[in-house]
């Protein structure tokens, strides 16, 4: 019984001091309060990560191994992956919201030929991707300091297009709402090549995530959600050209080729299970989780952060 | 001499209540305008600048030149017509904002000039009418320089606690209840009533003291 009582108080110590000491372990390297936000570069043993607001568990991460800075270390990163899996070798790659620029980097390790044009509208995230986080550039590999509805706007008006469009500029604290109207979503699709994709990752939550669903389901149709059960984040996957005929089958959209195969294996040299992406593949077709009266965010309406506050 | 006493009280609530009117909605239009400039110009710290920067400038002027204005046979007409051209002059912000800023987009590559240029094409003259509103008020409502700072005073409270309150409603209640040209015209619509009561209030009440000037002298 003594014993006993001794045993668990030790093993309470122990858990305390793993806690605490894993705590002074994070180490911050780097602070600085940009035009837009707080900026955070933390070390924590051999992960490095980028934080924009430190007291928000819903704050958006962008973190690497430093001693493997190829493996993709956050889920959300590997599941916009997925857009892959849909569309195995996109030529011009579109990315609106740097972070540390991990996904840049790693799209660069998986496809050496592509073009990638990274924007992002705070300078000093630029900086500190370049500074701290390997941030790649080269002549095929660009960055822009821009809003991304301005960036799009003119790409438009320039005739260019992508095959894969990744917009990450939400995270759970704010979310710029003229990039989340159907004008906006209008311009992504004519940027968008024929077979071109979109990968939105989001964090609506509450009555937002009716009102976002509706106003991508209004300008592309239905499309495929690869949700997460362990954060509040979810991807929204679209298809230029729509979903396939069979829309009880996500995962027929993937063809098996000898392309794919290959980028199986790649995907699982970085850390990436894609048979895990495949089953939280959903169409909206057969799975659509919010109410069908739900109203669409337009650039005259668009309360997308109040609507994302309000727990009714 | 009571009644009239008291009209006059009335008359001054009134154009208290006008000002703080004018406060709510130069604050209420100021706050739309980043929305109706994001999808062009986006959401970057330097469109908030182009935006206060007219709104300011604007503003100055129109301190100045509804100071100018009053000193010409200043009347609750003429100050009634003041809210009246405000409330047009804000019509142009829906009808024409879309053509105007795609122009705008279309020539001027810099976002911080682009945003510049179509904050002063959309908001300049709508706020320089609604700063004229503030001076033409002091001078209605000063009747002797004893009192006049207070008066400003007053007026500067009035007219602030407007602002306050039209800021508050918009961004945490109105953008989420109505469209962003809902409210723009509301607004107009708001002013412009204003503006008619008014002039029809002032021409009331000169005919009743017309009528009783008149009946003095018959009595006389």
């Amino acid at each position: 019984m003594h014993n006993s009582i001794v045993k668990l108080s030790l093993s309470i110590f122990f858990l305390l001091g793993v806690f605490i000491t894993n705590d002074t372990l994070a180490k911050v390297i780097h602070s600085e309060r940009s035009l837009y936000r707080n900026i955070l570069v933390e070390d924590k043993g051999d992960l490095r990560c980028l934080k924009f607001n430190v007291k928000s568990n819903k704050t958006r991460q962008s973190c690497f191994l430093k001693s493997q800075p190829q493996q993709l270390v956050f889920n959300y990163t590997k599941q916009l992956l997925t857009g892959l899996l849909v569309n195995p070798e996109p030529k011009r790659i579109l990315i609106i919201g740097l972070g540390g620029g991990t996904m840049s980097n790693t799209l660069h390790q998986l496809l050496p030929d592509s073009y990638i044009d990274n924007v992002e509208i705070d300078q000093s995230v630029i900086n500190v991707a370049r500074q701290y986080f390997g941030f790649l550039e080269n002549d095929k590999i660009k960055t822009y300091s821009q809003d991304g509805r301005v960036f799009v706007k003119r790409a438009v008006l320039k005739k260019q297009t992508y095959d894969w469009i990744i917009l990450d500029a939400f995270n759970g604290d704010y979310i710029p709402e003229h990039l989340m109207t159907t004008e906006f979503l209008e311009e992504i699709k004519s940027l968008l090549s024929a077979q071109g994709i979109l990968t939105a990752n989001t964090f609506s939550s509450s009555k937002l995530y009716g009102y976002e669903s509706a106003t991508y389901k209004a300008v592309f149709g239905d499309f495929y959600q690869v949700s997460n059960p362990d954060s509040s984040n979810r991807i929204i996957l679209v298809r230029n050209n729509g979903l396939v005929e069979n829309p009880n089958e996500a995962q027929s959209t993937v063809k098996y080729s000898e392309n794919i195969t290959k980028l199986v294996a790649e995907l699982l040299t970085i850390g990436v299970d894609a048979k895990k992406l495949y089953k939280n593949m959903k169409s909206t077709a057969n799975h659509q989780n919010w109410s069908d009266d739900s109203p669409v965010l337009t650039d005259q309406f668009a309360p997308a952060n109040l609507l994302n506050i309000d727990t009714d | 001499m009571q009644t009239s006493n008291k009209l006059i009280n009335f008359s001054h609530i009134y154009i208290y209540f006008l000002a703080f009117t004018s406060g709510f909605s130069i604050m209420c239009i100021e706050l739309l305008a980043g929305r109706i400039l994001a999808p062009f110009f986006g959401s970057s710290v330097h469109i908030w600048g182009s935006i206060i920067t007219v709104f300011m400038l604007s503003l100055s002027f129109g301190y100045l030149l509804g100071g100018k204005f009053s000193t010409h046979s200043a009347s609750l007409t003429r100050y009634g017509l003041i809210f009246i051209v405000a409330g047009i002059t804000l019509l142009p912000i829906v009808t024409s904002s879309t053509w105007l800023m795609e122009g705008i987009f279309l020539a001027i590559e810099d976002s911080r000039y682009g945003s510049l240029l179509a904050s002063t094409a959309l908001f300049f003259i709508p706020t320089i009418i609604l700063g004229m509103l503030s001076p033409y008020s002091v001078r209605l409502l000063v009747k002797n320089s004893n009192e006049s700072g207070q008066v400003a005073g007053k007026l500067y409270f009035v007219s602030t606690l407007g602002s306050a309150i039209g800021t508050i409603i918009t961004s945490f209640y109105l953008v989420m209840w109505f469209d962003i040209n809902t409210i723009v015209v509301s607004v107009s619509l708001v002013l412009s009533l204003l503006g008619i009561v008014t002039i029809v209030l002032s021409k009331a009440n000169t005919s009743f003291y017309k009528a009783k000037a008149q009946r003095d002298i018959s009595h006389a």
